[in-house]
């Protein structure tokens, strides 16, 4: 059987200590497997952010272990955690969180320049991918001249230039209005069609509907796990190649 | 990730926020050009003191009188002074007066505040020489002759270019010819001692001072290690002749000494400004380089995030800081190289090499503690806490 992507063991992430301790994850359960889209809902306060930055290799459970792609992430050391996150993941923030006074595609290259690619060749993939959510345009400009769906797109284009196996998504239509969250789920769903694997975390209906599993969380702990028909799926699948 | 492409990194971040680069930058140079400067112009006048003091002459002694008022010291004295028994190491004596005057010349007015009236001797003793034309000679004195010897100052003011030897000034009314110009004298501080001009002392006794006391008498030793010596002679002869305590003679080299000490106390004393400038500067650059780093850390957390090892987010810092201290303290040394080619309230500075290594070094090593220090821990946190940091 294949290794799933994710493989979340009994997860718990406690907060504060005492009197003002906060369970944000309690015993959570969770697997996905390779070319799956998954989306995450739960009010505010349910974990859901919590979990998003556990299977990010962003932050370290209290409890219990993560397994991605196979390997034990409590197990590495700084510079196999940083690998890991430059080769196998590519994370979407709610804030964007592009780097500031750079040009879209310096950012775009930044994950490619950390593992170490030459410019040139550098240069080519990025541009690739801002040609991908359709700012290739726009490679010139800096996160302050262009308009939150165009910086979430640039993010988004940063998260696949190294085309990572598993695309997490923290909230990434929360600050985007419903036209420039149309085209954000647009470039979700093609990636998702040429079998990326999509974690996302949404509270918004609309969003989560468009994912094939529909994973509940409650105070920290799995509510509802279910397969579901995806709706208002972008129709042009396999655009990508 | 290589070395080089870490430092195009540093070279971006420097350049992503030009008015924070610059103001750091700023700040480091402003630390190091005032230690350098403060230190120089130190320096400076403690040198100026020495020059003025040497220029005097190290091997004279002069006899004034203790007090104003008793006026002891006469001609006689003077002559009796030039006793090759008693004082056989005495080489010249030369009797001085001193007044202010004003000298005209074709409408051009000029007033000085020594007009000295004296024998040849002095030009000599007082390490004066005549720099064109000639000094008045024996004979001159003795005939009371009107002439004068006139300061490289005076010179310019009354001539302006033309020579003025041979040509005659307005002094007190009478006319005196000049017969030359001194030889232009190292003037620094507050004193112009190209001011001055030098008449026999016969003439400027009928002109103008009158036949009062004398202000000093001038006694030059045949040699500089014979101070000392001269010194006892003079005593031994003006003790029999005035009363001990009427008069003070001051000796060149004594006074060097004191001069040195007081120029080296001065110089501690700014040595010490300077180290607290040193210290202002250097928590000036603590506190940039941690406002930059904190402020960044948001900025780590992404690059942390993407996939930078800890190692080349700190080497990225580093560089950055490195080269904003290098290039703040090398333009501060050259700020204060360049100040120090203009005088400073009438000090002339002199650099001094090891307050240029010295401040150079405290500043860059500052900025690379407190500028990698706050980075280290920036690189070490966890990206989601890094990214959570306000």
């Amino acid at each position: 059987m294949e290794v799933p992507v994710l493989d979340v063991r009994d997860v718990t992430k406690v907060y504060g200590g005492g009197d003002t301790e906060v369970r944000a994850l309690d015993g959570v359960n969770l697997q996905v497997e390779r070319g799956d889209y998954v989306a995450v809902m739960g009010s505010s306060g349910s974990g859901k952010s919590t979990l998003m930055n556990i299977l990010g290799c962003l932050d370290v459970p209290t409890t219990g272990t993560y397994l991605l792609d196979g390997v034990d992430v409590g197990s590495l050391g700084d510079e196999q955690l940083a690998l890991a996150r430059n080769r196998l993941i590519g994370f979407v923030f709610q804030a964007f969180n592009l780097i500031p006074r750079t040009s879209a595609v310096a950012n775009v290259e930044l994950p490619l320049a950390y593992s170490g690619m030459r410019a040139a060749e550098r240069r080519r993939r990025a541009m690739f991918a801002l040609d991908l959510v359709g700012l290739a345009d726009r490679a010139e400009h800096e996160p302050d001249q262009l308009s939150g769906g165009q910086q979430q797109r640039v993010a988004i284009a940063r998260a696949l230039v190294t085309e990572p196996a598993l695309l997490l998504a923290d909230e990434p239509t929360g600050n985007l209005d419903s036209h420039a969250t149309d085209d954000v789920l647009a470039v979700f769903d093609d990636l998702n069609a040429v079998g990326r694997t999509i974690v996302l975390v949404t509270h918004e209906e609309e969003v989560g509907s468009r994912a094939d599993r529909l994973i509940k969380l409650f105070d920290g702990r799995i509510a509802s796990d279910s397969r579901q028909e995806p709706v208002g799926r972008h129709a042009a699948a396999g655009v990508l190649s | 990730m290589n070395f080089i492409e870490i430092v195009r990194f540093a070279l971006r971040g420097i350049s992503a926020n030009k008015l924070r680069s610059i103001l750091t930058m700023l700040g480091i140079l402003i630390g190091v050009a005032a230690v350098i400067l403060l230190v120089a112009v130190g320096n400076g006048s403690a040198q100026a003191i020495t020059t003025r003091i040497e220029a005097l002459g190290t091997n004279t002694l002069t006899v004034m009188s203790a007090s104003r008022e008793s006026g002891d010291l006469t001609m006689r004295i003077a002559e009796a002074l030039d006793d090759p028994v008693v004082a056989p190491d005495v080489r010249s004596v030369s009797p001085v007066v001193s007044t202010s005057a004003t000298l005209t010349y074709e409408g051009a007015e000029h007033e000085i505040s020594s007009l000295v009236g004296t024998t040849p001797s002095w030009f000599g003793a007082s390490n004066s020489p005549v720099g064109t034309g000639a000094a008045f000679t024996a004979d001159d004195e003795a005939q009371a002759r009107r002439v004068v010897v006139i300061g490289r100052t005076v010179a310019e003011e009354l001539f302006a270019g033309a020579d003025p030897v041979g040509q005659q000034v307005t002094i007190g009314g009478a006319l005196f010819t000049v017969t030359g110009v001194l030889k232009e004298k190292s003037s620094s501080g507050f004193q112009d001692s190209n001011d001055t001009a030098v008449a026999p002392i016969g003439a400027v006794r009928q002109v103008l001072a009158g036949y009062g006391p004398l202000s000093s008498i001038l006694v030059e030793a045949s040699d500089p290690s014979m101070v000392d010596t001269v010194q006892g002679e003079i005593t031994t002869i003006l003790d029999t002749r005035l009363e001990s305590g009427s008069y003070r003679v001051q000796n060149a080299s004594q006074l060097l000494e004191t001069q040195t000490e007081t120029a080296d106390t001065f110089t501690t004393l700014l040595g010490a400004v300077a180290a607290i400038s040193l210290l202002v500067g250097g928590i000036g650059i603590t506190n940039i380089m941690l406002v930059t780093v904190t402020e960044r850390t948001r900025e780590i957390g992404i690059r942390k995030a993407l996939g930078a090892p800890r190692r080349v987010i700190l080497t990225q810092f580093l560089i950055e800081a490195t080269l904003l201290s290098v290039i703040g303290g090398g333009l501060g040394v050259a700020a204060a190289v360049l100040g120090s080619r203009f005088s400073i309230v009438g000090v002339q500075p002199v650099i001094v090499p090891s307050s240029v290594v010295l401040a150079l070094g405290v500043s860059v090593l500052i900025g690379l503690f407190f500028g990698g220090l706050p980075a280290a821990r920036a690189a070490r946190l966890r990206p989601i806490d890094a990214l959570r940091y306000e």
